[in-house]
């Protein structure tokens, strides 16, 4: 089987493949061009007479589960990525099923990170085939270098739902990592001795997969309240020692810049947002927990304290900079779909108004609606972004992968879509003629923010209106480039193979683009 | 003669610099090492770049590792020059990168110094967005901020600096080592359209003509270089009215209250009251030679509350400027500057005023019932035309 055949030119100009590992996709048709017309995944139908009479699904040990679970050659097993750098989950399934001598899984986890480094052995020996999820790290190195057997599939996060929900990813085994569970299986991240927050990224894997798991190191008494994940969706229930190391979700990024460069980014980006008249009362806005969006929340912030204005919602990830502004009466609700930090965690457990929220109610395309459709401005980060406003978040310029897709593309939905990012970093342009990896259209990106100036989407005359007059520094955006490459230099062609190595799907279930062989 | 010699800066932690080794040996012709993180990108260019500088030094064997963390043309060039001048000293020729037509444009004696960020000479990771944070002038350190070893590799990085970064209209000044080492700093950067020479350390009126001169002699076009002596010790705060009137081109008078109160003997406090005589001094002198009175620098970065006291204080004193060592510090003190509402009310009245009586061919300007002078126009004249720079009217 070739990991990636028939390849044709989409709409967006990218030669992608219309069979993946075996299976047929479908080209990229266009912005809100596709729409499928089968019905949704058809969950295996159990029946509450094959379980214990007292509920109890507790077994010894998570290889008896996997075991009890059918687990065999070439089936699908997911994992959420809630504890992100600290899981201890993915890689113990994937060592007992190297123990029992299975081959070829495809492992489908919400996200990767570079933890799950371990993970290497197994794609080598062949205990995995391919993994379809975000590939960063030592991974994405590796599937970068066209080790992987299988070709990469790198989906949003909604992307992810809406394929389990939809049945194009079919999940054979689910093993969700919860903070606290009782012996049915009712679940959740909030309580326990490590809780990491809400369970959004897994409910549509405990709804759909043939068998669902839950891990768990805090066993509760009947009943664990509330129920991220229900008991009745459960198979099984493992009590293990540890699921994860909390301290490694907040490492990183969650902390407010301090580069003067980065906070001249977020203040463009805050000062834009009031120019172009999104700043009001009532408004609703997502900023991420990387280190430009905090900045440019707290610059807002402090902008909406300055006017006596309040938000009506914000979307998390949350941190303890939203949860201040929340306790300080800047915004009434705070949607959260990930939670960084215990400041964080115990509001959203303790206040009504800071609300978990499944990732189908922000960002399934096949919503019927979702949240993110409301949200006034979307600040994000990316690697690469080119003249025509494409972005790339999932490819660094030498084609190596970086980055999974995360809520980028999901994102593009909001009103208006803001890209933050340094002109420059390490002498290597941002700004190209043609993104390396093509993840989100440039129609859907309405503004890049850089330290050098703000380029409007020309397709977004209403913002170039409102802020014409603003004193800020709005530029064409091909001319920001000039200045970077008069001073950078221009960098060669990253050379790169025609071998695909994984495929960057859309929002919609079609195909992006093509993810290709690095050469050395 | 030292045969292997190194220049610039490299590790985990470094940024948009490099390290070079050179070793001048006798034969094998010229062999490049090259690690760089951008290397599949801009690795065959930094090798070309590297040969060209060779070829025009005319060097015909070494052995030359180059340690690259994303370094630009002007930093590699400026780095490969020092480690060759410091592996032979008899080099005496001068690689220029090319000058950028945003390097050249001029400043004027009157001119707005509210601001003037501090950029130390060896570090270029923090120069090349320095233009950015709108101060009213850069300062490329020569001083204070760069080891005694590394002098010689930090003014030929200023001077590539000067010729290749657009700093965006900020006044372009470069801060000196004292003399005689300062001499050698005005040699190698006083041609590269620098507008103003900071003198550290100034304790007398010679000192600032013999950098003058020396300045004068050395310059190819006839352009005024300006001139602000900064005073940091006790003879030097004496001295601040000979000093600030000593030549044409002195522009400002700046305080510097870390050495001068180390001078003085006692420890700088957040009130800075120990220093209240030098700074009337330096208010004082500066006015009355008809120059800016610049403030000292503040030191706690994180404290923005507390710089905007301080400048408010430093305004109220008569200071026109003050010292900034973090980018994020510009606005506040730009901020602090400003003439307050009723300030400004004020100052157009009687620039009203002034320019009626003018008009109706009165010797006398009166607002109401009071007379007022001259100065007091001046003064509104001058209030109002910083309110135009920073944005209020």
């Amino acid at each position: 089987m070739k990991k990636a055949d028939k390849f044709m030119k989409n709409a967006a100009g990218r030669l992608v493949p219309t069979i993946v590992n075996g299976k047929p996709v479908i080209p990229f048709q266009g912005v809100n061009k596709y729409r499928p017309t089968h019905k949704g995944a058809a969950p295996r139908v159990p029946t509450c007479i094959d379980y214990p009479k007292d509920c109890n699904k507790i077994v010894d040990s998570l290889k008896e589960a996997l075991i009890k679970s059918g687990l065999k050659d070439g089936m699908t097993i997911s994992t959420h990525h809630h504890y992100r750098n600290g899981d201890y989950v993915a890689n113990r399934i994937f060592d007992i099923a190297a123990e029992l001598g299975v081959k070829d899984l495809i492992w489908a986890p919400s996200a990767a990170f570079p933890c799950h480094a371990p993970i290497i052995k197994h794609l080598e020996s062949g205990v995995v085939h391919h993994i379809e999820g975000s590939l960063n790290g030592p991974l994405g190195d590796f599937c970068s270098h066209g080790k992987m057997k299988g070709l990469g599939y790198l989906r949003s996060h909604g992307g992810r739902y809406r394929a389990v929900a939809d049945g194009e990813l079919h999940i054979d085994i689910a093993v969700l990592a919860a903070s606290a569970a009782d012996m049915m299986g009712n679940a959740n991240g909030v309580l326990g001795k490590h809780p990491f927050g809400p369970v959004s990224f897994s409910r549509v894997d405990s709804k759909n997969a043939d068998r669902t798991l839950v891990v768990t190191d805090t066993l509760i008494d009947f009943p664990c309240y509330p129920w991220d994940i229900m008991g009745n969706d459960v198979d099984f229930v493992v009590v293990v020692d540890e699921i994860g190391d909390p301290e490694q979700i907040v490492s990183g990024t969650t902390r407010i810049t301090k580069s003067p460069d980065r906070l001249l980014i977020a203040e463009y980006a805050a000062k834009f947002v009031d120019a172009a008249g999104i700043l009001k009362d009532g408004m609703n806005f997502q900023a991420g927990a990387g280190g430009t969006s905090l900045a440019f929340v707290d610059f807002i912030n402090k902008m909406m304290t300055e006017k006596g204005i309040k938000a009506r919602s914000l979307i998390g990830g949350s941190t303890k900079y939203l949860v201040d502004m929340m306790n300080n009466g800047r915004t009434d609700y705070i949607f959260d779909g990930q939670t960084f930090g215990l400041e964080a965690i115990s509001s959203l457990r303790d206040n009504p108004k800071h609300i978990p929220i499944d990732i189908f109610d922000i960002y399934d395309f096949h919503a019927k609606g979702n949240l993110v459709q409301m949200m006034d401005v979307i600040v994000l980060g990316s690697t690469e972004v080119d003249v025509n406003f494409n972005a790339n978040c999932v490819t660094h310029s030498d084609g190596r992968m970086l980055h999974g897709i995360g809520g980028f593309q999901n994102c593009m939905m909001a009103k208006c879509t803001m890209i933050a990012v340094p002109s420059f970093r390490d002498r290597i342009p941002v700004i190209k003629d043609e993104v390396t990896t093509l993840v989100a259209p440039g129609e859907l990106v309405d503004v890049i923010v850089t330290e050098r100036g703000i380029a409007i989407n020309p397709l977004r005359n209403d913002l170039i209106e409102a802020t014409k007059n603003s004193g800020l520094p709005i530029r064409d955006i091909k001319d920001i480039k000039a200045e970077i490459d008069d001073m950078c230099g221009i960098p060669a062609k990253p050379k790169l193979s025609d071998e695909a190595v994984a495929v960057v799907e859309w929002v919609d279930g079609t195909i992006l683009d093509t993810v290709r062989k690095v050469e050395e | 003669m030292a045969k292997i010699a190194s220049a610039g800066n490299y590790g985990p932690k470094i940024r948009s610099d490099c390290m070079v080794t050179i070793e001048l040996t006798d034969s094998g012709g010229i062999q490049i090492e090259l690690i760089s993180k951008v290397k599949n990108y801009f690795g065959d260019h930094i090798i070309s770049l590297a040969q060209k500088e060779l070829a025009f030094f005319g060097i015909e064997n070494t052995k030359v590792k180059i340690e690259d963390q994303g370094a630009l043309d002007f930093v590699i060039s400026a780095r490969i020059e020092a480690a060759l001048k410091k592996a032979d000293n008899t080099i005496s020729k001068s690689y220029l990168p090319e000058m950028k037509e945003h390097c050249k444009y001029k400043t004027a004696k009157e001119r707005l110094r509210r601001s003037r960020l501090y950029l130390p000479g060896g570090s270029p990771k923090l120069m090349l967005n320095a233009g950015l944070h709108g101060s009213d002038g850069i300062i490329l350190d020569l001083e204070d901020s760069v080891h005694p070893d590394v002098k010689d590799s930090a003014r030929i990085l200023v001077r590539n600096a000067l010729r290749t970064i657009d700093f965006k209209n900020s006044e372009r000044m470069v801060r000196i080592n004292q003399l005689p080492i300062g001499f050698e700093d005005i040699k190698e950067i006083i041609n590269e359209n620098v507008h103003v020479v900071l003198i550290p350390k100034c304790e007398s009126k010679q000192q600032v003509t013999d950098i003058d001169t020396y300045i004068k002699k050395l310059k190819k076009d006839k352009s005024p270089v300006f001139l602000m002596p900064i005073i940091e010790s006790a003879k030097g705060v004496i001295n601040t009215y000979e000093i600030a009137s000593s030549c044409d081109n002195v522009v400002a008078l700046a305080l510097g209250l870390e050495d001068y109160t180390a001078d003085i003997g006692v420890m700088r406090s957040k009130s800075e009251k120990e220093c209240f005589f030098a700074k009337s001094m330096v208010v004082n002198a500066a006015k009355a030679a008809g120059v800016q009175a610049i403030d000292t620098v503040f030191s706690d970065v994180g404290d923005m509350d507390g710089l905007y006291e301080n400048v408010k204080q430093a305004k109220a004193m008569g200071f026109d400027g003050k010292g900034c060592i973090h980018p994020r510090q510009i606005k506040v003190v730009h901020e602090a500057f400003l003439h307050t509402k009723e300030e400004l009310v004020k100052a157009q009245q009687i620039v009203d005023a002034y320019n009626t009586a003018k008009k109706e061919g009165k010797g006398v300007v009166s607002l109401g019932s009071k007379m007022i002078d001259p100065p007091v126009v001046k003064q509104a004249q001058h209030i109002l035309k910083m309110a135009k720079v920073g944005g209020m009217i």
